[in-house]
């Protein structure tokens, strides 16, 4: 059986068709790249999957499990978590006490409001995770003054301490400068791995994709026109017409035309 | 203000002197200091929910139910045990905050405070329009006793205060308990990200829920108390100025620790005391001028002075 099942999902934004029928099945300990141009509806489904937005029709299924209808920390607590674009971390905290409140909650501290959080084991798991993400030097910084990257491992190590079963992440590297990209990575997959996560990445820089992803699915205009490993998929041609744009593909020249600009 | 102090020490010292005090000072101050302490917890539930990035322009609706009730069990049930009222006091606050907290806890910001300053002020219309409640005088409370001991004068003055002084440590220490749990840190993650809070498994709204019953539940001893030693309630207890003065004493007061709502209630209820005896008709006007001062010069509140001056040592 399928970790996660989509059937037929719909979604429409006024005229936008965010998700036009389509299905996906992933599979447990699948690493799986999502690639599209913006407007696609990579963003959309990461959304549906975590129970941010309903979709108008169709249904999700998780481990067997209709989620289609669960809010967001309802999907969280079956052991789906997502990290963000845009970080969702707290910002006027540290990294450490950031990652001590989801510990916190992770195990279940918040019905205990007599224990102390800052307690030398928690501050130990917290500051172990943060090491295993390579940010364990911030870890006294605020979140608001770290840098891009660091900021985006913090998003992601948050978002593990549950240990989920699926991790679903939205652009790890967007806004991390090209020479932090592979770093960050890394540290991700690596520590993913060692979770045993199945993960859910959507991205732009195919480099990332290629390297990282052992499967691929191609969106565009809300539907899924590629679905394969990433040579497969990052070599058809209607891929290479409608998301990535030829000038990522050096080894075929000829296909180079106005795609620079 | 003493930074090489132990704060733990400091405490206990601070504690001890104020039960002393209850023996040596004149009856005027220790009623002074009793009413300062009272409207400290109601603070102190402030405090709760002002982490939280919120704030109450009603929690005089939990400091009158906590009021009404003593006066009302003492009334047609004649009942007078201090310990057995405030308990119920607190309990009526709790049985009111939960189900609005159900409401209040899908609001931020200005329409939180706004909200609960509208269910406070329905309390008080109801309260002026009861004749059989005295309307806009209000009703005497029956004098407390004390598991059977009926203290008076003086004596009553004193066993009070010990009684209120006693429920502000157990209060104080309570509240310092929850701020440093995982619930009490949550306060400052809302503030921040509710989003993050959602995605890691906790609704939002039940976090703030709690949080408000917990403020309620302190406003309610703080008007029980107030009730069984004032000796008198009215309606005024639930009017929106009386909540403002909650507010004006958090500011006061400030954010920084458990001590800061009980530091400001006596600051604020000196002050008034005195702007009140000297300038009888402009003693708005000079508590006005301090909130003023304070925001420019204190944002802080004043136990930032204490922290400061912990911070250069």
């Amino acid at each position: 059986m399928a970790l996660l099942e989509a059937k037929g999902l719909h979604k429409r934004f006024g005229s936008v068709v965010a998700a036009n029928g389509f299905d996906v099945a992933v599979n447990d300990h699948e690493v799986v790249g999502i690639i599209g141009a913006n407007g696609a509806g990579k963003t959309t489904f990461v959304n549906m999957v975590t129970g941010y937005v309903t979709p108008d029709a169709g249904r999700i299924l998780y481990a067997g499990r209709d989620i289609t209808d669960l809010s967001p920390r309802k999907v969280t607590r079956i052991g789906i978590s997502r990290s963000f674009q845009i970080p969702q971390v707290f910002l006027t905290l540290s990294a450490l006490d950031n990652l001590l409140i989801a510990i916190g909650i992770a195990r279940g501290e918040l019905l205990r409001p007599w224990r102390p959080l800052r307690r030398p084991e928690l501050l130990a798991e917290a500051q172990a995770r943060l090491d295993r993400y390579r940010i364990g030097e911030y870890s006294q910084q605020k979140a608001v003054l770290l840098p891009q990257g660091v900021r985006k491992l913090l998003d992601i190590a948050m978002a593990v301490v549950n240990q989920p079963r699926l991790l679903l992440l939205d652009e790890p590297t967007s806004g991390v400068s090209v020479e932090e990209k592979f770093g960050i990575m890394d540290t991700v997959m690596a520590a993913l791995k060692e979770q045993q996560v199945t993960v859910l990445f959507v991205e732009h820089d195919m480099e990332i994709i290629q390297r990282y992803g052992q499967r691929v699915l191609a969106f565009y205009d809300g539907g899924i026109i590629a679905d394969g490993p990433p040579e497969r998929v990052l070599a058809d041609e209607q891929v290479q017409k409608l998301v990535t744009g030829e000038v990522l593909h050096k080894a075929h020249p000829s296909h180079g035309g106005g795609a620079h600009a | 203000m003493f930074p090489s102090i132990n704060p733990r020490i400091g405490y206990t010292v601070t504690i001890l002197a104020l039960a002393a005090g209850a023996f040596v000072l004149p009856s005027w101050a220790v009623f002074l200091l009793n009413l300062s302490l009272s409207r400290g917890l109601v603070v102190l539930g402030l405090l709760v929910i002002w982490r939280a990035g919120l704030m109450s322009f009603g929690q005089a609706l939990y400091y009158c139910l906590g009021g009404y009730t003593v006066g009302l069990v003492g009334r047609y049930l004649g009942w007078s045990d201090a310990f057995l009222l405030v308990a119920l006091g607190t309990l009526a606050s709790v049985a009111v905050a939960v189900p609005l907290g159900f409401i209040i806890s899908r609001y931020r910001e200005i329409f939180f405070a706004m909200l609960s300053m509208a269910f406070s002020m329905i309390l008080y219309g109801v309260l002026v329009k009861s004749e059989f409640l005295g309307s806009t005088d209000g009703f005497n409370v029956v004098p407390p006793t004390f598991l059977g001991w009926a203290p008076e004068g003086d004596r009553l003055v004193q066993a009070g205060f010990l009684l209120t002084l006693a429920v502000s440590v157990i209060a104080g220490i309570g509240v310092r308990a929850y701020l440093h749990s995982t619930s009490g840190h949550l306060a400052t993650a809302l503030r921040d990200n509710e989003v993050r809070v959602e995605y890691l498994g906790i609704s939002a709204q039940a976090v703030i829920h709690a949080k408000y019953t917990l403020s309620a539940a302190l406003a309610g001893v703080g008007g029980a108390l107030s009730a069984l030693f004032i000796g008198h309630i009215d309606p005024e207890m639930a009017y929106w100025t009386t909540s403002g003065e909650f507010v004006f004493i958090t500011i006061l007061g400030g954010p920084g620790s458990i001590a800061a709502p009980f530091v400001g209630a006596t600051l604020f209820q000196t002050v008034r005391t005195y702007a009140f005896q000297y300038s009888p008709y402009t003693w708005q006007m000079v508590l006005g001028a301090m909130l003023l001062l304070l925001i420019l010069f204190l944002p802080d509140g004043i136990w930032s002075l204490v922290q400061r001056k912990k911070g250069r040592s």
